[in-house]
Order: C-alpha cells, then sequence, then structure tokens
C-alpha cells in the first residue's frame, strides 16, 4: 500500500481547507472584496513557510525519502499563457467560490452540487486539451 | 482542545498545514498541484486516444487521485465529526452587505444557498452559473499551468516569476467577476 501515505496528507488537506473554511464560496467574495485578513493570512502564511522551507532544501541539498534530490522545475518563461490563463481561470474561482481542491472537499462535505463543479472543471481541462495548438502560450 | 478542534481554525493554523502538506509531498518526491488531477481524469476517461495533451502515461499520477480521495473523506471528517453542526461562516458584516444587495441571505452555512441547493443548482440559471463556472476554472487552471496549489503555494515559494505573473491573472479575473459580472448577473 504504497498510496496510503498519500491518502492521509490528503484527508489532512481536507480537513483543514474545510476547518479554516477556505473551501467558502462566503470566503472567496471576502477575499476579491478586500474585506477580511482571513484568505491572505491563510494563502500568506503558507507561501512565506514555503519560501523559507524551499530555501532551506536548496541551501542544504535536502533529499527525498527515495534518496534523490529534491528537484525544483522552472516553469517555461512566458507571460500570455499565466496571464489569460490565470485570468480565466480567477473569473471561474470568484463565480463558483472554489478552485479545485475545494470543490472535491465541498463533496465530502456534503454540498454534492459542487460535482457539477467539478465535472464542468474536468470538460474545462478537457476542452483546453483540443485547442491548445491554437492558443497562445 | 476540542473547542479548538470544534471552531473554525485559525488563518494562521491553516496556512502552516498547507505549508506541512507541500512538504511532505516534496519529501515524497512529488510536487503539490491539484488541477493536475482534472488533466488525469481526462487521460483514465480515455481522452488520450483522440487528443495528444491526454497521451501520457496516468498511472505515474495515481498518488495524486489518491490525495484528491483522500481530500473528499477530509471534508467529510470535518462535517461530520469535527463541526457543531453546520454553523454559519463569519465573514466581515460589510460582506454580507455588499452579498444582500446582490440578493444573497445572510449566511447559514458554509455555502449560499442561493448557488448551491439542488432547487438553484438545476435552475437554469444556477446550472449555468455552475458549468459556465467549473469550465472557466478547468480551462484556466490548464492554459496558466497550475491553480491556487500550484501557482499561488508551491510556485511562489519557489519564487518563480510565471507564478507570480498567473496569480496576478487569477486576481484580475475575480476582480473582473466579482465587480464586473456579479452586478449583471446577481440581484
Amino acid at each position: 500500500m504504497k498510496f496510503i501515505k498519500y491518502l492521509v496528507v490528503g484527508i489532512l488537506f481536507g480537513i483543514v481547507m474545510a476547518k479554516s473554511e477556505a473551501i467558502s464560496w462566503y470566503r472567496i467574495q471576502e477575499m476579491f472584496r478586500f474585506q477580511a485578513f482571513h484568505m491572505y493570512g491563510i494563502i500568506g502564511t503558507a507561501v512565506v513557510l514555503g519560501i523559507i522551507g524551499v530555501a532551506l532544501i536548496k541551501k542544504f541539498k535536502l533529499r527525498d525519502i527515495t534518496g534523490d534530490p529534491i528537484r525544483f522545475y522552472p516553469k517555461n518563461k512566458s507571460v500570455p499563457r499565466y496571464l489569460i490563463g490565470g485570468i480565466i481561470f480567477g473569473l471561474g474561482w470568484a463565480l463558483t467560490g472554489a478552485c479545485p481542491g475545494p470543490m472535491v472537499v465541498n463533496i465530502g462535505y456534503g454540498f454534492l452540487s459542487f460535482g457539477i463543479v467539478l465535472i464542468f472543471a474536468t470538460l474545462g481541462t478537457y476542452l483546453y486539451g483540443v485547442l491548445r495548438d491554437k492558443l497562445p502560450h | 482542545m476540542i473547542d479548538f478542534l470544534l471552531n473554525p481554525w485559525p488563518w494562521w493554523f491553516s496556512g502552516l498545514i498547507i505549508a506541512v502538506v507541500m512538504f511532505v509531498l516534496l519529501f515524497f518526491g512529488k510536487s503539490f498541484g491539484f488541477s493536475a488531477n482534472l488533466r488525469t481524469l481526462c487521460s483514465i476517461g480515455g481522452a488520450g486516444k483522440k487528443v495528444k495533451f491526454f497521451d501520457f502515461d496516468w498511472k505515474k499520477q495515481i498518488w495524486n487521485i489518491v490525495f484528491l480521495i483522500g481530500a473528499v473523506i477530509g471534508g467529510y471528517i470535518a462535517y461530520a465529526f469535527l463541526t457543531h453542526g453546520n454553523h454559519p461562516v463569519e465573514i466581515s458584516e460589510s460582506t454580507v452587505q455588499d452579498l444582500q444587495a446582490l440578493g444573497f441571505s445572510e449566511p447559514s452555512s458554509l455555502q449560499p444557498a442561493e448557488l448551491f441547493n439542488w432547487e438553484s443548482a438545476l435552475s437554469l440559471k444556477g446550472f449555468l452559473i455552475l458549468a459556465i463556472g467549473g469550465l472557466m476554472v478547468g480551462f484556466g487552471a490548464r492554459y496558466a499551468g497550475g491553480c491556487t496549489s500550484g501557482h499561488a503555494i508551491s510556485g511562489i515559494a519557489d519564487l518563480q516569476i510565471p507564478s507570480f505573473i498567473a496569480v496576478i491573472g487569477f486576481f484580475i479575473g475575480g476582480l473582473i467577476m466579482t465587480f464586473g459580472v456579479f452586478p449583471l448577473i446577481f440581484g
């Protein structure tokens, strides 16, 4: 059962997203209206700790559990794909109040209509795959 | 302790655990990126036969699908064992008022009934909102090469310029939707 550890980490992720209300449509509205610190606090704390930790991993050349060095792959330099893709993502994020992680956490929480959002998000990804060669990257 | 667990968790604790999740995945030799699962789902569904983008060895992504299943279970555990019933989310008073002006009643749970109860979700307008919103999230995430976990958390933790650009895009889109489109479709 080499996958069981990912199940455990996923459960931890789901619990914390639900318990800190990051899966709430209201919290995402509050964020985009700049009316509370809550979501900025969550993302900001994760980012600050992330920056420190990644720097330490690189400085001490830490290895993963299989003994390989932990690597970070630089993303391709470009502007259009990140900006246009990001804007389209942001439009959907504000409308449904959920990015992909919270969609599935909401389903577990009992808000089953997020299944509609998840199915169409999967179709959206399929649509991207179909149109990929015609889009500016 | 029990009260701490049952009440909503503070932002700093949530941020800390999310960072822990990211680092644990790194130490497992993986990277934290949730929307990659949507591509994997397409591939498992056979999309690779028609579209090259989905023609990859999805078995290497099973770990992430297992993570996704864990996230669903985590949501259930939070609901079933870690709450005092379906408590309303305590958002700021100004957000409540702004949303009331758009026709949303005061929060009575984590999600607005006006969008997510079945009656709304299966009305024509409600269904289109969820469907188009979902479509944009899935399309945009893959076009941008990642979502909140891949760009806003993992990418910025590694100080990657593309991730900063993507997050700026997330906010441009979110602000256009909130202040430009919401007044047209709600209220």
